[in-house]
């Protein structure tokens, strides 16, 4: 009976409802939206395998490693793999069109990152032609390309003119793998540096290195930087997971704002809600009164109005959820591709979504509610709206 | 027209639904007008290190002063261009600068990447800007170096005399500058031969800072580059150009991220607007209907309903400014995509924004208001005094 009239309540002023549930929609949508910005910020930390160390120059990044490190890195026991990279950038098409470019040891990338799927073929002829190059499988639609296809790139780091043909394409193992990257073989890279800029080859950018139990990460890195304590290049070596995040960290304060943002939403959703229900108990303050005079407690009055204002909050919880389908899905087509390489909405976002529709429902009763449970019948009766 | 004293009744009648509706807009308009000083600070912090007269020179493929390598040949090839101005002693005003980037623990946890520049003595002349605070500037050939004050304020062990470590050594800090709020202030500066060799760089500096002579402009300067074939790979760009580029990548994605919440904010603002305004007008049915009858035109309660949301609109939209100019007197600091290296800056406020940030809260009122004003118009005499 009670619950009849919950529902009686939410429907009797139709228009205001639906502008109430939309407006809640919205909200829960653009909450939706930030948590998935958020979550998919941290994609590379939570891609980044348990089983792989990153070592690079511990003054910073940007500065490279001998190539003679690879060998002195595999002796350290616990180490299975060492695999090697080196960041290359370049302009592909044009300024604009951003995604990772990469020199790579060809023989042992694919062990080392075994998120990146080729077929044996494509990585027997990727690993077999000095100018080739693999691709993940959204540059390669991206870009309609093609194995076989030549990529021109125009060096910047590494100036001059590149020519790679493309001979493999990966596919990301799941869809939080950046499917994004581009790789060719690093000594094409080195051969070409000794040729035209002497004194810059036979440097890699960053070593990965894959071992063989997790549990020793700490140690082998410890050794791993004990080596090359007091050389020319220190290293500093990390879990792949602290290397990520060590990235995003300078994020941060942008971060913060967009989780700052996401929380005010919620306080949007309070205030629209809040003033629906305001409204509503305002217009059926005699009801109220009818209602008292006929028996039903302050208790029931609560439930009533309480339960009205979760009713609307469900509902807009549901809409909303529809709504941040639409808000991820548009802005993953909006959002250039390269900024954030995997934009999936976490389970976890639609649950808090749902919760906060629905605390918001509660809390969005209270002052209605203390307000009617106040009203004196007889100031009740005589109320005129 | 309907007298003003009726509309400021309606706000007293309903003052709890009216200031949740302020409260909304005013939260709207708080991040709207957060986001564009967000980004008018990035673009001030990076453009104000810039003259007119000064010349960027970089490799033309370069997206940011770090990925661009100007090697010694070129370097001297530039240096006997006649374009470029004479310093008091006859020699070229510029400096080769190599531009690295080195790891500092942040005060309150975490690492984050700092740019240290190379420069050569005539950096100073060439940067007006640039003021030393404290201490001095470093000696030429020697391991010293100056830190920006957003470096001190933010890095831990980058206060005067501390040593910083890389490059296998150890690097004294003798100096704090100040350099007028710009993106100098979030970086380290040593001697350009020092860190060349520190780093291995050889002679190769990564841009290249000059002064243009007296009535030599942009467009001339850059011919001589086209006319040269050794320069072809090379461009020169105002310094205000260069460094506006530098802000564009961080600039507009903080607009593009921030104009996509705003909007879909307001959607949830107006809403609230129609709400009230649907139920302010369903409350004074009668009322109208009372004064139509008195005379009162069907414009006359359109213009009242609408001045009454204008009149909402607009104190959330001053309660929205209001508190976001409170935003100035905090610095924050995130990631440069084109320098790849930290940058310190303030939420900055213009007169621009205030009116941007006023014209959008009236607009999401007027939006709000529009359909209930337009229905309370329309009733008919007789149905609205039926209706009590």
């Amino acid at each position: 009976m009670l619950f009849k009239m919950m529902l009686r309540n939410a429907l009797r002023h139709k228009l205001r409802t639906i502008l109430t549930i939309l407006g809640i929609a919205i909200a829960v949508g653009a909450f939706g939206l930030l948590r998935t910005v958020i979550t998919s910020w941290y994609a590379a930390v939570e891609a980044a395998a348990v089983d792989r160390l990153i070592t690079r120059q511990a003054v910073s990044f940007i500065f490279p490693l001998p190539y003679a490190y690879r060998d002195q890195i595999l002796k350290v026991p616990g180490v299975e793999k060492v695999g090697y990279f080196n960041w290359f950038q370049g302009v592909y098409k044009d300024k604009s069109e951003f995604f990772p470019r990469m020199a790579c040891d060809p023989e042992t990338i694919f062990d080392v990152y075994p998120e990146f799927l080729v077929t044996p073929e494509e990585k027997a002829a990727f690993q077999k032609e000095r100018n080739a190059c693999v691709v993940g499988a959204d540059i390669a639609k991206k870009h309609n390309l093609k194995i076989g296809d030549v990529m021109s790139i125009e060096g910047d780091i590494y100036p001059g003119r590149w020519e790679f043909v493309i001979r493999a394409i990966y596919q990301p193992k799941t869809p939080a793998i950046d499917a994004t990257q581009m790789f060719f073989h690093w000594t094409y890279l080195d051969e070409r540096m000794k040729q035209d800029m002497p004194g810059r080859e036979g440097n890699v950018g960053w070593y990965a290195v894959k071992i063989k139990d997790p549990s020793e990460s700490a140690a082998v890195s410890e050794a791993i930087d004990a080596i090359f304590k007091n050389s020319n290049a220190e290293t500093k070596t990390e879990t792949e997971r602290a290397f990520n995040q060590g990235f995003i960290g300078a994020y941060g304060a942008i971060i913060n704002g967009i989780n700052i943002m996401a929380f005010m939403i919620i306080g949007i959703i309070l205030l629209v809600l809040a003033n629906t229900m305001i409204m509503s108990a305002r217009e059926r303050n005699r009801e109220y009164a009818v209602m008292k005079t006929l028996g039903f407690t302050g208790k029931h009055i609560f439930g009533v109005v309480t339960g009205e204002s979760i009713i609307i909050g469900i509902l807009g919880g549901i809409a909303g959820y529809a709504v941040t389908l639409f808000f991820v899905g548009a802005f993953s087509v909006a959002v250039p591709k390269n900024f954030f390489p995997v934009f999936i909405l976490a389970d976890i976002t639609v649950i808090q979504e749902f919760s906060f529709a629905v605390i918001v429902g509660i809390l969005a009763g209270i002052i209605p509610v203390v307000q009617a449970i106040k009203t004196d019948i007889v100031d009740g009766l005589r109320y005129v709206g | 027209m309907v007298p003003i004293k009726y509309i400021a009744g309606g706000f007293k009648r309903r003052a709890l639904t009216t200031f949740i509706t302020i409260a909304g807009i005013a939260l709207v308009v708080f991040v709207y007008t957060a986001v564009l000083m967000m980004s008018y600070g990035v673009e001030k912090t990076l453009a104000s290190g810039g003259s007119e007269r000064n010349a960027v020179i970089a490799r033309k493929s370069s997206q940011g002063e770090i990925s661009s390598i100007l090697d010694g040949e070129t370097i001297n090839v530039i240096m006997t261009l006649p374009q470029i101005a004479k310093g008091a002693d006859g020699k070229p005003l510029a400096s080769a600068e190599p531009v690295v980037v080195i790891n500092l623990d942040r005060v309150g946890g975490g690492i984050s990447n700092i740019t240290v520049r190379g420069v050569e003595p005539t950096a100073i002349t060439l940067r007006p800007n640039i003021r030393i605070t404290e201490g001095r500037m470093f000696n030429t050939g020697s391991r010293e170096v100056i830190v920006g004050t957003s470096v001190t304020e933010r890095f831990i062990g980058a206060r005067m005399g501390d040593k910083i470590k890389f490059a296998n050594d150890y690097w004294t800090i003798v100096g704090i500058m100040d350099a007028k709020g710009s993106a100098f202030e979030s970086e380290v500066w040593g001697d350009a031969r020092q860190l060349q060799a520190a780093f291995n760089r050889g002679n190769s500096a990564s841009t290249m800072n000059v002064r243009m002579a007296d009535g030599v402009t942009i467009e001339e300067f850059k011919q001589a580059f086209e006319n040269d074939k050794r320069l072809s790979q090379f461009e020169p760009k105002t310094e205000v150009k260069f460094y506006k580029e530098q802000s564009e990548a961080l600039a507009t994605f903080i607009v593009v991220l921030g104009t996509a919440i705003t909007i879909i904010f307001s959607f949830g603002a107006v809403i609230g607007a129609i709400i009230t305004m649907y139920t302010a007008v369903a409350n004074r049915i009668t009322e109208i209907g009372t004064l139509r009858a008195l005379g009162f035109r069907r414009r006359s309660v359109l213009g009242s309903f609408l001045l009454e949301t204008i009149f909402i609109s607009l104190s959330g939209g001053v309660i929205g400014v209001i508190i976001a100019s409170f935003l100035q007197f905090f610095k924050i600091s995130t990631m440069n995509f084109n320098s790849f290296s930290e940058l310190a800056f303030s939420f900055s406020l213009s007169p621009g924004i205030i009116i941007n940030a006023l014209i959008f809260s009236t607009i999401m009122g007027l939006i709000g208001g529009f359909f209930p004003s337009i229905r309370a118009a329309r009733l008919k005499i007789v149905d609205a005094l039926r209706n009590a």
